[in-house]
């Protein structure tokens, strides 16, 4: 009856509340801060669900992961700039840009392993970086304003930020939901057994790089939309949302969450986050306080906080 | 003539200065079990990574049922109905028995782009796993994970996996390495059960096992197949005493 009731499952379902209420709290005591800054958060968590859907559960460490960040991002501001404010144009197609890259950097990254894989995927995303500097129309260094956030008429008013803010909660959740379905499936069992022995994966039979290529083209549509959103969210896109450096506090995040569940980098995204948040009003030398303490989990805590949880429910 | 199931023409493999397979010419029967011996060095894994396809050979070809599979990939020869266990046991150590062999069973049911229904609540796949882990005597371990089994479980583990793609013929790399003498004559078992529905090709130092199994042997030595022929020819075959079972005689005492 209560086999559900782990501490594991405990935290998540309480964190889902605490995030569920918070516009209530914000609300009632008008600290509307506290509400941006939750929306960021909730936005780079769906950002390291989506890393952690290949890293976590397929073994592919993507270095360029904010690049698919800046993609979907950029693609709504250049399509803002131009004049087309419809989120039914831009989001599909900050989807679609963002999956035709994964395609280009997988179908190469993906022939190769381990160091190369994530060398590969770094200069990808450095190139992407690189071309958003050199964007003169847009802003190049300097980033683009976006006056107007997408517009869905008759649907939703994204200009409100308490609806914005439950946009972002219903998508992370849809995403978590999606990957754990995902990761159970059949599909997800070849992405794994690929991740645990790839050759015998070919040897019983299984073609595994189209599973794998495409297991990255999907982390890279879902890690675009998170672009689209941030985008929304900040009203403004600069090269520096995709900084190889923002792709590294990615793979922190799931990482410090834990990669053995789909949760986990939702857990690691809000710990990471908070963290630096309340570091930087104390140091300005977040990293003495977060690098030691990535060292800890990477030593003591393998899997994360999520894997911590669940260790705690086998005594 | 006409029932070779497998068929190996002059296959030759270099690395570098060194032969690892020299001129091959081999069959292997429909139902017979073929053995390959020889000595340490002599090249029978090489040539068992060339018929799966994970080596490519420099000369020399593979007909396996007829069709021409030299240069087919990996997973193409999986699908004819090729299966290859490893010597080194190469198995998904974080997932259990279970998933394992029902992972082997999925790679041949269909294709794996399903992306929604939970795998482990699918009886097509589930219930052929558990028949595989039974045939290899190890259903009370099926929700074990794999790290947590024993060697010898993981060798029979390893044979479960490679039935589960419902081949018809098997290439044993080995499959008693490793093993105490009650674990060895459970797998002796195991594959004179295996015997009766499917080609196989063992490679194996046990020599025991190999000649209670064996219909027939081909001695492998420096890359060349020195001799080939029922097992009381083989041991009385003077090249062969000479070049590998004196020398084992010797060294057993």
């Amino acid at each position: 009856m209560t086999a559900w009731l782990t501490p594991r499952n405990a935290v998540a379902v309480v964190l889902v509340a605490l995030l569920a209420l918070l516009p209530f709290y914000a609300s009632v005591t008008g600290n509307y801060f506290l509400m941006s800054m939750f929306t960021r958060i909730l936005i780079l968590a769906m950002a390291a669900v989506s890393l952690n859907l290949i890293m976590g559960f397929g073994g592919m460490v993507s270095f360029g992961h904010a690049a698919y960040i800046g993609i979907g991002g950029y693609v709504v501001g250049i399509l803002a700039k131009e004049g087309i404010g419809s989120g039914f144009v831009q989001w599909p197609l900050a989807l679609a840009v963002s999956g035709l890259f994964a395609l280009g950097v997988g179908a190469l990254s993906l022939r190769t392993r381990g160091v190369y894989f994530i060398m590969i995927t770094l200069a990808f995303a450095q190139m992407v970086y690189y071309v958003a500097i050199g964007l003169d129309r847009y802003g190049g260094d300097d980033g683009l304003t976006i006056h107007k956030r997408s517009t869905f008429d008759g649907v939703i008013d994204l200009s409100n930020r308490t609806l914005f803010y439950y946009l972002c909660f219903a998508l992370l959740l849809a995403m978590v939901y999606l990957v754990w379905r995902i990761v159970n499936s059949r599909f997800g069992m070849v992405i794994q057994g690929a991740r645990s022995n790839d050759r015998r994966m070919r040897a019983i039979g299984f073609a595994t790089f189209r599973y794998k290529l495409t297991c990255f083209v999907i982390a890279g549509v879902m890690c675009g939309l998170a672009g689209a959103l941030l985008a929304n969210h900040t009203n403004f896109v600069s090269p520096a949302m995709m900084h190889w450096t923002r792709s590294g506090d990615l793979i922190v995040m799931a990482v410090l969450g834990g990669m053995g569940s789909a949760f986990g980098p939702v857990i690691g995204a809000i710990a990471f986050l908070l963290l630096e948040e309340g570091l930087s009003r104390v140091t300005e030398y977040t990293n003495i306080i977060l690098g030691p303490l990535l060292l800890l989990v990477a030593l003591y805590a393998r899997g994360g906080i999520d894997g911590l949880l669940a260790r705690v429910h086998r005594g | 003539m006409a029932d070779a199931l497998l068929k190996i023409d002059g296959l030759t493999k270099r690395f570098g200065g060194v032969i690892a397979s020299d001129n091959i010419v081999l069959d292997v029967n429909r139902g017979e079990l073929h053995a390959i011996i020889g000595p340490n060095g002599a090249g029978k894994t090489t040539l068992i990574s060339q018929l799966t396809g994970e080596l490519a050979p420099n000369l020399g070809s593979i007909h396996f049922d007829g069709a021409d599979i030299t240069a087919l990939p990996v997973y193409r020869r999986s699908a004819l109905g090729l299966a290859r266990s490893f010597q080194i046991t190469s198995l998904f150590l974080d997932f259990t028995a279970l998933d394992n062999v029902a992972l082997a069973v999925q790679a041949h049911a269909g294709h794996s782009f399903r992306f929604w229904r939970d795998t482990r609540t699918e009886e097509q796949l589930r219930a052929p796993a558990r028949a595989g882990l039974d045939r290899v005597g190890l259903s009370n371990r099926a929700d074990v994970v794999v790290a947590n089994l024993s060697h010898g479980e993981h060798r029979q583990l390893e044979i479960a996996m490679a039935l589960a793609t419902k081949p018809r013929m098997l290439l044993l790399d080995e499959p008693m390495a490793g093993m105490g003498p009650e674990e060895s004559a459970r797998m002796v078992e195991t594959l004179r059960e295996l015997k009766r529905d499917l080609t196989i090709l063992l490679i194996e130092h046990d020599m025991e096992a190999v000649f209670a199994l064996a219909d027939r042997i081909s001695v492998l030595v420096y890359g060349r197949v020195i001799a080939t022929g029922a097992p009381a020819a083989i041991r009385a075959n003077p090249e062969v005493r000479t070049a590998y079972l004196g020398e084992q005689e010797a060294a057993g005492g």
